[in-house]
């Protein structure tokens, strides 16, 4: 396995998940899709951690760097999901629908 | 205070007091405005008897590093001179109106009128610099506006306060504009100034000589709006709408001659331009004519006076621009007499046949009305010049001029001679000889006392202002004073011989032609109605005001609305509607975009 790999996989991630975002009707699935390219994100920042070693031999230490950004964004991720599901229950609180479509009241 | 201040403000003075404090008490404001009067014709003797001439400053009215104007008082033969004039008349005039006004409700205004225009005039005869001048320029249009709008209620009063006012402002914004153009060129303002910088050949040299005689015309502008010259006469004659002491007073006597009186103060602006000098010399001519030639047919007795005044400024014009100012001033001075003797016998003849002014509903007044008859007649033939008057020196001189410098304008003026014997003769023969033709006529009487004296003391400068004797200590005499001629000598040199045959045909005629008539045995529609001038200038504004309205409108309907208003309106609701496109209202066409967006940055980073 090499960085490349890991890479690879996250990229697909991102690319399922913005797909997703794009595509789906459904605001929950819209929701799940924006978690999965914040994850694709992780994976990418654990990879390069992973991988970009200091130090020689078994002394070698990973790049914390990369693992401390990790924590962060599970934190934000954690916090956006409280957020947005709020917002959600809102939203068919006041429309009785989930599906972005009967949302366009901004249209211009 | 010195005298020539308290000469100056004495009216102001009394003005004031009876506009704030008198206004109910009519009696005491007039008598508070003829004491004014009175005082200031003492002054203005005392004055004169006073000899050296001098210059006075009172204040400065601005002053801003190296440009100072003072309101500056300068006295000299000429200001004096015509201060006796505007006091004298005045003077009488207010004695006069004594008796014309006695039971006017507006009395006590009319005399706060009177005073504030004795005020304006005397500012001008003694200002020292054109500001100053300008500055009371407009102070006798407003105090000439009160006056003729002294019966507002009446409409055609009113309208003609205005039109004075109106034409007025015309000639003034030309005065205005030659005030700046002079001081542009010379630096000064004050006359002594202006005059010394003329004095230097090298000066004039270096100006463009279309400039100086823009300069002289645009200056004359005044004098053609305030001498009421042709093309703007046309308020003068309306101005009879006034109470007859203001038409002898300002419309006769003194304001109308300001014009003239400020030629004459720089007469040598006309002496360094011939071009300036030949367009005043034609207007005064044709001024002259025109008006003449009006008054042959006019019936009502001011207005007949009024146009002879025209006429007679004309003259004074005329000789202005053919460098004899000094003349035109001579005659200025006479006519003030005779011509404001004329006015106040007309206003006694008015008052004796209860306000009718037309000459057609008089007649007979001769055996009813001795003395104002007597005088009237006295200031007839001053006016149309018989030898021997005041009139008969004064047209001379400025015949005279005309004779020596210009032929044709001496025909003109010849013509307008007989013009002006025939028509004083028919206004004579119809109104005071022959037989009462209306009921006012039949029963009028003679003036009271306080109206005859003031006629009696003008029937003297009438005879006698034309002889050395009487004028020669006042008038400022022309440096190249010639041999005084004796009267005889006058009569029988060219100029004077045709005087006399224009003035024998003229009252010949006028006898011939009126002499028993019951009405006007001449109609000559294109005189009578004043060639049309009213008309044709209604017709000018008319269509002036509406090409500039329609004009005005234009702009605004395509400008100001089209462009500025609903332009900016039609660009924000344009942008709008092509942004509101962007505005899909869905959230993924959002996301889409916004996925593009930052591919497309990430391209550009990487490219970078």
């Amino acid at each position: 396995m090499t960085l490349s790999h890991y890479l690879l996989l996250s990229g697909l991630l991102f690319a399922i998940g913005l797909a997703g975002v794009i595509v789906r009707r459904n605001i929950i699935i819209i929701f799940m899709c924006l978690e999965l390219m914040l994850n694709a994100g992780n994976l990418a920042l654990v990879a390069f951690s992973r991988f970009n070693l200091s130090g020689q031999g078994a002394a070698a230490q990973p790049n914390y760097n990369g693992q401390m950004l990790v924590f962060l964004i599970i934190t934000v991720a954690a916090a956006e999901v409280a957020v947005g599901l709020a917002i959600i229950v809102a939203l068919f609180r006041s429309r009785q629908t989930i599906h972005v479509d009967d949302l366009n009241s901004l249209q211009g | 205070m010195s005298p020539a201040a308290l000469l100056l403000f004495l009216p102001l003075l009394a003005a004031a007091v009876i506009t704030l404090f008198l206004k109910r008490n009519a009696t005491v404001s007039a008598l508070v405005s003829v004491a004014s009067a009175l005082v200031c014709l003492a002054i203005s003797i005392s004055l004169l008897a006073g000899g050296t001439d001098a210059r006075e400053v009172l204040f400065n009215w601005i002053d801003l590093g190296s440009f100072k104007l003072p309101i500056e008082l300068k006295i000299d033969q000429l200001s004096k001179s015509m201060m006796l004039v505007v006091t004298v008349v005045g003077t009488l005039v207010h004695i006069f109106s004594l008796g014309y006004m006695k039971d006017d409700a507006g009395k006590a205004r009319f005399f706060a009128g009177l005073s504030l225009f004795m005020f304006s005039m005397t500012g001008i005869v003694l200002a020292n610099n054109l500001p100053m001048m300008f500055i009371f320029w407009e102070l006798v249009g407003v105090s000439s506006y009160v006056l003729i709008g002294h019966w507002y209620d009446k409409a055609s009063a009113a309208d003609a306060a205005k039109k004075a006012f109106l034409t007025n402002r015309i000639g003034d914004f030309g005065f205005m504009i030659g005030i700046l153009l002079l001081w542009s060129i010379t630096g000064a303002t004050d006359f002594g100034g202006i005059e010394g910088w003329f004095q230097i050949q090298t000066n004039k040299d270096l100006v463009a000589p279309g400039l100086l005689t823009a300069a002289t015309l645009c200056i004359f502008c005044g004098a053609v709006g305030k001498s009421a010259q042709f093309p703007l006469h046309v308020w003068l004659p309306d101005a009879m709408e006034g109470p007859t002491p203001v038409s002898a007073l300002i419309h006769a006597a003194t304001m109308v001659a300001a014009g003239v009186f400020m030629m004459v103060r720089m007469d040598f602006l006309v002496l360094a331009s011939v071009d300036a000098a030949t367009v005043i010399a034609w207007i005064g001519g044709i001024t002259a004519l025109l008006a003449a030639l009006m008054a042959t047919q006019q019936n009502d007795i001011k207005r007949v006076l009024a146009y002879s005044t025209l006429s007679q400024l004309g003259y004074m014009v005329m000789a202005v621009g053919l460098n004899a100012g000094l003349a035109g001033y001579f005659h200025l001075f006479t006519h003030a007499g005779f011509k404001a003797l004329l006015f106040l016998g007309s206003g006694a003849v008015i008052y004796a046949c209860h306000h009718e002014q037309d000459i057609w509903k008089m007649g007979g007044l001769k055996d009813k009305m001795k003395l104002t008859t007597l005088t009237f007649a006295i200031g007839t033939a001053a006016l149309i010049a018989i030898p021997g008057t005041s009139g008969f020196f004064s047209k001379e001189g400025i015949l005279d001029a005309a004779f020596e410098h210009n032929k044709a304008l001496f025909g003109i003026a010849a013509f307008v001679a007989f013009l002006t014997s025939f028509y004083m003769t028919r206004l004579f023969v119809v109104a005071f000889l022959g037989k009462a033709r209306d009921h006012g006529a039949e029963h009028a009487h003679e003036a009271p006392l306080v109206m005859l004296v003031p006629l009696l003391i003008l029937a003297v400068p009438s005879l006698l202002a034309g002889y050395g004797f009487f004028s020669g200590s006042i008038l400022p005499q022309p440096e190249h004073v010639g041999e005084h001629h004796g009267l005889l000598q006058m009569m029988l040199s060219p100029v004077g011989t045709t005087s006399l045959v224009a003035l024998i045909a003229g009252v010949g005629l006028g006898f011939v032609m009126y002499r028993g008539k019951n009405q006007d045995p001449l109609k000559i529609s294109l005189f009578a109605n004043k060639f049309y001038f009213d008309e044709l200038y209604a017709k000018i504004v008319n269509v002036a005001q509406d090409g500039l309205a329609s004009l005005a409108n234009f702009f605004d309907k395509c400008f100001i609305d089209g462009l500025a208003v609903r332009g900016s309106a039609l660009t924000a609701s344009g942008a709008g509607q092509l942004f509101r496109r962007l505005q899909v209202g869905n959230i993924q066409g959002y996301a889409f975009l916004f996925g593009l967006g930052v591919l497309l940055l990430i391209f550009l980073a990487m490219m970078g």
